[in-house]
């Protein structure tokens, strides 16, 4: 039955493109639809203001991240130090916008760098197949069975030696494989279809097809997807760098704050509340404008469902 | 095949008041933003007890949304408007509960696909079984079984017993459908509606499917309501024909009324745009420019004024009502408001619709005669794996199983069969352009198993294939200006005579050169199909492959691709390798034809020779099979039907592999079939075409048995 209406439903629809007025392009309809959505708004609203907040920020405030008020040593939030200081001093403040810089630039670059991987990795195996699809299926299902987290903090001596910007490729190395098995199964799909099959009789090398027809049909699914990276990509961070094997000082994070902070969470809740508060405000944001543009770009998830 | 003038049945008496009744109904599909959508406006029709009507449209045009309408299937979001009364008592505002009493029951339906009609998960059985105690509580369930398995018996399934306990996945297309309409005739309906009942099958299939449909109407002595694109279909069965057009009834009359003296321009159009199996290739096609206008933006006045060549101010200003305008049929109605003039003769049909002339001779292209396509003993099998784990070979797909021709410059060969019959993938093997797994293929004297990689760039340029689905075969993501020379860009041409090149094809193809910059979902199909052509011609190629360049496109835009077809292959010396289910469109195109069945071909000749004189049981049986759009022959021809479903191929048929289906395999005595048994048939010259059959010369014993079972 359902099946039946959507077919009246797609039968009326389809005799439905007016000639005269010039019909929305698809990226003018993901537009029109994400306009719409109030949530898209206040996420988007959020993840600006946050990133302006954590490189602007720190210019506008007196105190930076290694300063310390031998004066003001645990004191709670005042006018002075707006977030309070810690046990030796230190600004709260500087502490934490200095963690939201650094884990929003692993997200924003780990996010996005796991979702290339995985354009590139599950279209070659989706479409080359054979011998070539086996090796990556292996290695997929290789780095899945062993707990990234695991791997981690066995790789965490290496790591520990290096910059952070090591850790940030890390995670993106790590964060790859579910979307790359998504992007191998619909390139099987769009390798079956008429385009692609011309593209092939027309002679067209495989990059050629891949980079022209398979990864832009999926531009939707990649840009979900990295959006979403940033998410888990700045968790990953934290949660490696609360238990110690992420971010070493003196570089700070959002990570290495909170577990600098838990200790004296009741004690001197500053400490704690302020980063953690922060976090849960980036994710969510961020989270809010992904979840929209999925909504706004797959017509047949979520609201746009009747 | 009998006098025709004779068999053309009588509208059937009209006896007393009319079974369902539909008046004034309108469906509109409100929408979040912009205009409505009015899917049906105002059409009116009643069905009388044991009549067939055929309601005619293209899709679009309504007649779908109007009979989900009258069962009672419309998403709750459209508005409905009118009555339907079903022997008196209104349906519209019935609610859920007391319609579901008489759907099925009394109103009964067959949908298209019947794949997503019947629920997966409960075996076949189960689900007449279902349908018959929803309305019958009394029923038992080995009762209803019992009777599950006698309804599958009456629809021709074979070994019913044990089919009723199969699953849907299991059934065949065919047998779905038969099934399907087992389930509609459960409970003795009166009205059975059927949207589209054959249009996903094969035409041997669809023959079997329609002569089951006019034998659940024997039985039950249900009117049938049959929804169809397919004028040949509508003209084989239908007493009584509506034509349908955006959302609105044009046209309605007895069948022989409106085929032969048709009133409204859109169906005069509409005949003359279907090619006709006995008269195709012997006269162009009338192709109807534009398209249907959008549902949701609805011109004022007739909405088919923008297409019609007899178009008057007049027609602008008011939609024009469905009246009756000859004195002489009373109860043909059309909606023109120079229907008058049309059944007066002061038009005439045929200048109203005029033939478009043929390409000059001056400007057709020179052809010698050295093969372009030469395919010999072509072979394509598949392994059929089991087990995920350790792959295991079970069986041998044998697609294409030894398959020959020759393409000569400037000519068409027709390749035709059925769904699984190899033709696709015999073209897809020449598209490779590797060595093939047996037999060889020589594109412009070279072969190309050894063919280097330069030799191959340049075939590549000079062998392009046009797809079937103009949706699918054009990527959405690009522009049609680069959709259209991506094959210059493949062969090195540079940017600016690419440029020069899109605005010559637009033009070639009849597509406005300004809207190269447009991107594919901004084109209707035809529009699309045109693109898909400029593509493969932008490298000048010597061959075009054709997989079944129109059968997705509706009747009456099909005409216009077939004429630019032809015309292109005329003015620029094309070779064609078509490939086609459509024996009519087939015949219009093609100077050669190739029939092929389970991965041969088993007749082979020149179109006249094939088609008039078709010497092959199959080839007899599809030729028979295959409706024509004129009532007067269609209801006098004999049909050769053909038992049961398209063997798969995997299975190992010793012999000929055309005898399990074979008419005429019944009818030799002990040594003939022991001959089909025994050996495979290979082409032999019969007449002036090839035929594989060991009793080529006996196969009128076929058709004289069909035509004893018909009288």
């Amino acid at each position: 039955m359902a099946v039946m209406q959507e077919k009246a439903i797609e039968e009326s629809l389809e005799t439905d493109i007016p000639k005269a007025r010039k019909p929305l392009s698809r990226a003018g309809l993901v537009w029109a639809r994400l306009k719409k959505m109030p949530r898209f708004w206040i996420g988007i609203t959020i993840v600006v203001a946050v990133i302006l907040w954590a490189f602007v920020g720190p210019l506008l405030y007196p105190w930076s991240i290694t300063d310390r008020d031998p004066l003001n040593m645990g004191m709670g939030p005042t006018m002075l130090h707006w977030f309070g200081t810690n046990s030796i001093g230190q600004d709260i403040y500087a502490q934490t916008l200095a963690g939201l810089q650094k884990s929003l630039i692993i997200g924003l670059v780990a996010g996005p760098t796991a979702t290339v991987i995985a354009a590139l990795v599950g279209s070659t195996a989706g479409y080359v197949g054979g011998w070539v699809d086996r090796i990556i299926q292996w290695v997929i299902l290789l780095l899945l069975v062993i707990p990234a987290f695991f791997l981690f903090i066995l790789l965490s001596p290496l790591i520990k030696g290096l910059s952070w910007v090591v850790l940030m490729f890390y995670i993106a190395l790590f964060s790859w494989m579910i979307m790359a098995q998504v992007v191998r199964s619909q390139t099987r799909s769009l390798r079956n279809r008429d385009f692609v099959r011309a593209a092939r009789y027309m002679g067209e090398p495989t990059h050629t097809i891949l980079t022209r027809h398979i990864i832009p049909n999926m531009a939707s699914l990649l840009i979900i997807d990295a959006t979403l990276g940033v998410v888990s990509a700045i968790m990953a961070e934290t949660s490696l760098s609360y238990f110690g094997f992420g971010i070493q000082k003196p570089d700070v994070s959002l990570g290495t704050l909170l577990s600098d902070g838990t200790a004296a969470a009741v004690t001197r809740p500053w400490l704690f509340v302020f980063p953690a508060f922060v976090l849960i405000i980036l994710l969510f944001a961020i989270s809010l404008v992904g979840d929209a543009l999925r909504d706004a770009i797959d017509p047949t998830s979520g609201m746009n469902r009747d | 095949m009998t006098d025709p003038a004779t068999t053309v049945p009588a509208a059937r008496q009209r006896t007393g008041t009319p079974l369902l009744s539909v008046r004034d109904l309108s469906v509109t599909f409100p929408q979040r933003d912009g205009n409505p959508v009015q899917a049906v406006r105002g059409i009116s029709y009643d069905v009388y007890p044991g009549e067939f009507l055929g309601i005619v449209g293209e899709s679009g045009s309504g007649k779908s949304v109007s009979s989900l309408a009258i069962m009672g299937l419309l998403p709750s979001t459209a508005e409905i408007t009118g009555s339907i009364d079903f022997e008196g008592r209104p349906l519209i505002g019935l609610d859920d509960a007391k319609l579901s009493r008489i759907r099925g029951k009394e109103l009964a339906m067959v949908f298209q696909d019947p794949l997503s009609a019947l629920t997966p998960v409960y075996t076949v059985g189960d689900q007449i079984s279902e349908a018959l105690r929803l309305h019958d509580r009394h029923l038992s369930a080995q009762a209803a079984a019992a009777r599950a398995v006698e309804l599958l018996k009456v629809v021709g399934i074979p070994d019913a017993e044990r089919r009723a306990r199969a699953f849907p996945h299991e059934y065949s297309g065919g047998m779905r459908q038969r099934a399907m309409i087992a389930m509609a005739i459960a409970n003795d309906p009166k009205v059975i509606l059927a949207d589209e009942p054959t249009t996903a099958l094969d035409v041997t299939i669809q023959a079997q499917i329609l002569e089951v449909l006019e034998k659940a109407k024997d039985i039950t002595g249900a009117s049938v309501v049959l929804i169809t694109h397919d004028l040949g279909v509508v003209a084989g069965h239908a007493d009584r024909v509506g034509v349908m057009y955006a959302g609105k009834m044009v046209e309605l009359g007895t069948t022989a009324e409106v085929f032969a003296a048709p009133q409204m321009p859109y169906t005069i159009g509409l005949l003359r745009s279907v090619p006709n199996m006995l008269t195709a290739g012997t006269q162009r096609l009338v192709p109807l420019e534009g398209r249907p206008p959008s549902l949701a933006n609805l011109p004022t006045g007739c909405p088919f004024a923008a297409r019609c060549p007899i178009v008057i101010d007049a027609c602008r200003d008011v939609e024009p009502a469905l009246i009756a305008h000859d004195p002489q049929a009373p109860l043909h109605t059309s909606a023109c408001i120079r229907a008058g003039e049309i059944t007066r003769g002061e038009l005439v049909r045929s200048e109203v619709f005029p033939r478009p002339e043929p390409l000059p001779a001056e400007e057709r292209a020179e052809t010698d005669d050295a093969p372009v396509l030469e395919v010999s003993d072509l072979k394509r099998h598949f392994p059929l794996m089991r087990g995920s784990v350790f792959p295991r070979r079970v069986g041998t797909v044998r697609a294409v199983d030894g398959v020959s021709f020759t393409l000569r410059p400037g000519r068409t060969l027709g390749l035709v069969g059925e769904s699984g019959c190899g033709k696709t993938t015999t073209i897809l093997e020449v598209m490779e352009m590797t060595a093939p797994q047996s037999g060889s293929i020589r594109i412009e004297g070279i072969d190309v198993s050894d063919a280097s990689k330069k030799d191959v760039k340049k075939l590549r340029r000079d062998v392009q294939i046009v797809f079937q689905d103009p949706m699918g075969a054009i990527d959405p993501r690009l522009p049609i200006g680069e959709v259209i020379t991506e094959p210059l860009q493949v062969q090195g041409v540079p940017k600016a005579q690419r440029d020069a090149r899109v605005t010559e094809l637009l033009d070639l193809v009849g597509l406005d050169p300004a809207m190269a910059d447009r991107y594919p979902h901004e084109f209707s199909g035809g529009q699309r199909q045109r693109i898909g052509i400029a593509r493969a011609l932008s490298t000048n190629p010597a061959v075009l492959i054709l997989d079944e360049p129109v059968s997705a496109l509706d009747v009456s835009i099909q005409a216009g691709v077939i004429n630019l077809l032809e015309d292109l292959g005329e003015r620029l010396g094309l070779s064609y390798l078509f490939v086609a289910h459509d024996l009519a469109v087939v015949r219009q195109i093609a100077d050669d034809v190739a029939v092929m069945y389970l991965g041969v071909i088993v007749e082979q000749g020149p179109v006249a020779e094939v088609f008039n004189n078709p010497r092959h049981p199959y080839t007899k049986a599809l030729i028979s099979a295959a409706p024509i759009p004129d009532p007067a022959i269609e209801r006098g021809r004999t049909r050769i039907l053909l038992n049961g479903d398209l063997p798969s191929p995997t299975q190992e048929i010793s012999g000929c592999r055309f005898r399990t289906r074979c008419p005429l395999y019944a009818l030799l005595d002990e040594a003939g079939q022991e001959r089909c048994r025994a050996s495979d048939p290979q082409l032999t010259p019969h007449g002036r075409s090839k035929v594989a059959c060991h009793h080529a010369d006996r196969s009128e014993l076929a058709e004289d048995e069909a035509l004893a079972a018909a009288s």
